[in-house]
């Protein structure tokens, strides 16, 4: 198989639990609603976002997502949010100054580096939970059932499915290079890479006619059929429903008053 | 009774001039199995490209009771089932289940009833237990059999079939002639190997430049060297023509 990291994605947890069971679509409006909130939320007001953190803490105990799996996914992403973040401090005036060797840090830019750190967390974790709980292709018809506009999700289907497959490629072309003792020292010795990546663009765009005749063949008409309709339940509402109420409820009474 | 292929004079040509398909003539009864021979580049898969109009060239060309260039192309794609030669390129879907439903719920069928063709159609090509994977997760020769159930729940009254033994291992190459064995269906496979082809057709075309320029009983046609090595073709060597065994067909052949 590829060496993508793949085991970074896909579903985690207790597979039959509450959150797994739910509509996709739900899950897709629930925690982006809580990743909303966490955003609008000045980081005065702290609680609002100790809020969001524990109805993800609740959502992924709910699922039976280890810590562990959400932590080893989200430090994917983290550091470089965190890393543009962590200059902030030392370029913002403003508050009280503090020395840091021949440098100084502002009280205000520590702030601000709080607050995208807590940010980019809630929403981080939020997406990492909806990819523990929900197939990919089951987000892409959650997307498409809430008017995401088709071809997009078209697209994102068609790119995970051939994903592995031109990776496959690309493995394969690497091997090949390799094995004529390709090994590239200086940037001039580049051309080669850049020749694979034309080959393996050709290749891929013959896939594509070649897969869209094959769905021709198949009657494809344009839409693509769906053998088990979405379904709205009263344990999808109740969730959706649930974190609105609560999270937009102490984001405008702390977030007014702070 | 009409026949399943009734081509004549098919004559075509590709956008940039050159010429695939020269004049073919061909005739195709109900219930057999035809092998398509020939070497690269002979106009094989252009051939079955058209037999679901998915190319039109000149000439007359009738497929399962409809003229291709009048008629109405979803029933077309209905009856005529092809399966390409790069099985990723025909799966295409997320999991098993949902690429063979693919085509039934094109088709118009309800999802109960395209639940019951997968099924069907999975249980022909002994992939039931496969449903629920990725495409990605299967062998070679399981994809190769996915991609005929994805033909096969359509319930095609043709069958057409692109090199079906190509880069398949010995066992997984025996595996699918099991299963093509067992599948009662006018079928057409196109290939060029040539046991594979012994063993499962009764009739063989040989098309060598766009034309065709033999077509008798598959014994016949394999058992003359020089036609063979004129279109760039051969048998393996020591493969003893006398020794194949054809299973019985499970269809009677009506031409």
């Amino acid at each position: 198989m590829t060496g993508l990291g793949l085991q970074l994605t896909g579903l985690a947890g207790d597979l039959a639990g509450p959150v797994h069971r739910l509509d996709p679509r739900a899950k897709i409006l629930g925690l982006t609603t809580v990743t909303l909130v966490a955003v609008s939320a000045p980081i005065a007001a702290w609680p609002v976002h100790v809020a969001c953190a524990a109805v993800l803490a609740a959502a992924a105990a709910a699922a039976r997502v280890p810590a562990r799996t959400i932590w080893r996914r989200a430090r994917v992403v983290l550091p470089p949010v965190l890393f543009v973040a962590a200059f902030v401090p030392f370029f913002r005036a403003g508050g009280t100054a503090y020395a840091l060797g021949p440098l100084t840090v502002s009280e205000a830019g520590l702030e601000v580096l709080a607050a995208v750190a807590a940010k980019a967390a809630i929403g981080t974790v939020s997406a990492v939970l909806l990819g523990a709980t929900t197939s990919f292709p089951a987000v892409l018809r959650g997307l498409d059932a809430l008017r995401v506009p088709h071809a997009f999700t078209l697209i994102a289907a068609v790119m995970y499915r051939y994903l592995f497959v031109i990776a496959e490629e690309a493995q394969r072309m690497r091997t090949a290079l390799s094995a004529r003792a390709y090994a590239p020292r200086h940037v001039l010795q580049a051309a080669p890479i850049g020749r694979a990546a034309t080959a393996l663009f050709l290749r891929s765009h013959g896939r594509g006619e070649r897969v869209h005749r094959a769905m021709l063949a198949r009657g494809y008409a344009g839409t693509m059929p769906e053998l088990a309709p979405l379904r709205l339940r009263a344990a999808d509402a109740a969730f959706v429903i649930g974190i609105a109420v609560l999270l937009v409820g102490v984001r405008l009474a702390i977030g007014a008053s702070a | 009774m009409s026949c399943a292929v009734h081509a004549r004079g098919l004559t075509y040509a590709y956008p940039d001039g050159t010429p695939a398909l020269d004049d073919v003539t061909l005739h195709v009864g109900h219930g057999e199995r035809v092998a398509v021979l020939g070497p690269n580049g002979a106009g094989k898969t252009t051939l079955m490209l058209h037999l679901n109009g998915l190319l039109r060239g000149r000439g007359e060309l009738e497929v399962a009771g409809i003229a291709v260039e009048r008629g109405e192309l979803r029933e077309l794609r209905a009856r005529v089932g092809l399966v390409f030669q790069d099985p990723d390129d025909q799966l295409f879907m997320p999991n098993v289940r949902d690429d063979v439903a693919f085509g039934p719920l094109n088709l118009g069928l309800s999802p109960d009833e395209a639940l019951a063709r997968v099924h069907e159609a999975l249980e022909a090509v002994r992939m039931a237990h496969a449903a629920d994977r990725a495409p990605h997760q299967l062998s070679m020769g399981e994809r190769r059999r996915v991609a005929i159930a994805t033909v096969l729940a359509m319930r095609p009254r043709l069958l057409v079939l692109d090199e079906p033994s190509a880069n398949l291992d010995p066992r997984a190459r025996r595996e699918l002639l099991e299963v093509l064995e067992r599948i009662d269906r006018t079928m057409l496979v196109v290939t060029h190997d040539l046991p594979f082809a012994a063993e499962l057709c009764e009739r063989a075309i040989v098309l060598s430049g766009g034309r065709v320029v033999a077509d008798d009983d598959c014994e016949a046609v394999l058992a003359d060297p020089e036609l063979l090595a004129r279109h760039d073709l051969e048998l393996p060597s020591g493969f003893d023509l006398a020794r194949v065994g054809r299973r019985p067909h499970p269809g009677a052949v009506v031409v």
